[in-house]
């Protein structure tokens, strides 16, 4: 047995999903708690999520481990990618000829027999995301050497309605194709025990839930206002104590 | 319960052979009694069909107790029916009501191809079996009783796996036609057994090698099987199945 037949088998290709899906989990409390930062401005002085949250994009913006750990996202983002779409493509064909009436939700979750489809939505999503944020701000870092205001960016973005309704839709499939794959990836693993099945189960559905309103909120707060513009906030920062 | 007869539509799948198209076939069977099996309704249909002159419907059955698995109607919409925990035979007609239409098909899978009507192949569940769903023990005397300790709670999670009958519900239930369920079962009940030790490694990897070349999808964890399963057969034992693989695999040990 050699790693590739290990990897290739139809568990080793569950594996390589479930430890992608792992590590994406892990880069999302990241990137949540980063982003979460702006809310800072609603529990202090004027400026105060501004100025965290610009910091905190600013130092891995310019970090090299974490630039090179965005190389390491990156692989693993299309690797989850990749491999899911071929297991998609893959199962497909294991059931030539399909039934004339269908079991519906008698026996499964309709969000766990839809990961497919939910990736997608997220993929489609991630590449508008990547055009909004991440393609901008590398390019002018690239041009220029400095990043761009990353919390006016966000404001500007979400001055546009149908954004924050396609961010939100986003987030929403997100929060079912999190809501099968958190336990489905620890199950995999071979971790979901009878002893831990049911705190992974709770565990997965309160991240789930959390993580992408938390993502919902920031295009949310920004279009209805609910935080300062950048101006506003960074001219504050200036009479901030340091 | 109080006994009574009906008057039902029956759309059955039928199928010459496996080369040939199949089409679905209408048919109306009357006077069952509540109190008949899924399969002693079927019967009833069978006798009419040969005393009108037609061919009678192909479909596996054997004990008629529903401990052997040979019983493999994906009826509405679920495999053995719709009732839980229970095969086709010990589906009982007190389930329907008088006018009621159900429609029966063979399981559907690349690795189960029919081969007449609701007749399927699942030798393909023999030979992930041969692959590696065995121990080897030398013959001779009974060993003493007791001379091998087991716990209790190992005892009892093996023998639950080995509750699998191998009827293939799994397969026809899962979405991706994976026989993950009655795999896992074959593998975790010996795993599980100091008898199983000496050829756990290899056991594991080639049984999965055996099921991906059958034609079996992978798993979604969807636990659709669970539900579906007639044994209760748990998804635990898929959790158990994946560490095996990962066990195996990272020992280096063919």
């Amino acid at each position: 047995m050699n790693w590739k037949q290990a990897f290739t088998s139809s568990i080793g290709k569950k594996l390589v999903m479930a430890l992608t899906g792992v590590f994406l989990i892990l880069f999302l409390i990241v990137h949540c708690y980063v982003n979460a930062l702006v809310f800072l401005e609603w529990f202090g002085p004027l400026g105060r999520g501004y100025k965290a949250y610009e910091g905190a994009a600013h130092f891995l913006g310019s970090n090299p481990l974490t630039r090179i750990a965005e190389i390491g996202l990156l692989a693993g983002i299309i690797l989850h990618i990749v491999q899911g779409l071929m297991l998609f493509f893959d199962n497909k064909t294991k059931r030539p000829v399909d039934y004339n009436v269908h079991p519906g939700n008698k026996s499964s979750k309709w969000y766990s027999r839809s990961m497919g489809l939910l990736g997608t939505l997220i993929l489609l999503f991630l590449v508008l995301h990547l055009y909004h944020f991440w393609v901008p701000n590398r390019y002018q870092q690239l041009v220029t050497g400095h990043e761009k205001d990353l919390y006016l960016l966000m404001e500007l973005t979400f001055k546009d309605l149908w954004v924050v309704i396609v961010y939100i839709l986003g987030c929403i499939s997100l929060a079912y194709h999190l809501l099968h794959g958190f336990w489905s990836a620890f199950q995999t693993l071979g971790l979901s025990t009878k002893k831990y099945t049911g705190l992974l189960r709770c565990v997965g559905t309160v991240y789930s839930i959390v993580i992408p309103l938390i993502f919902i909120a920031m295009p949310l707060s920004f279009y209805l206002g609910l935080l300062p513009d950048a101006e506003t906030a960074r001219a504050a920062t200036q009479t901030l104590a340091h | 319960m109080e006994h009574y007869n009906m008057n039902l539509t029956l759309k059955v799948w039928r199928q010459q052979n496996a080369q040939s198209q199949g089409q679905f076939e209408t048919y109306q069977v009357k006077d069952i009694s509540s109190e008949m099996s899924f399969l002693e309704m079927f019967d009833v249909l069978n006798e009419q069909l040969i005393s009108e002159g037609k061919e009678p419907i192909t479909f596996d059955h054997d004990c008629r107790e529903g401990i052997c698995g040979a019983c493999s109607m994906f009826i509405d919409g679920q495999p053995h029916g719709p009732w839980s925990e229970t095969t086709t035979c010990q589906l009982h007609m007190r389930q329907y009501k008088n006018g009621d239409t159900i429609v029966v098909e063979p399981w559907r899978a690349k690795a189960f191809p029919v081969i007449k009507d609701l007749m399927v192949d699942r030798s393909a569940f023999d030979r992930i079996i041969q692959a590696g769903g065995y121990i080897s023990v030398n013959t001779g005397n009974a060993q003493d009783a007791n001379c091998l300790p087991i716990a209790k709670d190992k005892a009892d999670e093996s023998f639950a796996a080995a509750a699998c009958i191998g009827c293939g519900a799994c397969v026809a239930a899962c979405k991706n036609a994976s026989a993950m369920l009655f795999l896992s079962a074959k593998v975790a009940h010996l795993a599980l057994l100091p008898q199983g030790e000496p050829e756990r490694r290899s056991r594991v990897m080639n049984m999965v090698e055996q099921h991906d070349k059958e034609g079996f999808g992978a798993c979604t964890n969807t636990m659709a099987c669970e539900a579906e399963c007639p044994k209760a057969i748990s998804i635990l034992n898929i959790r158990r199945l994946n560490a095996e693989y990962i066990g195996a695999v990272s020992s280096g040990r063919d």
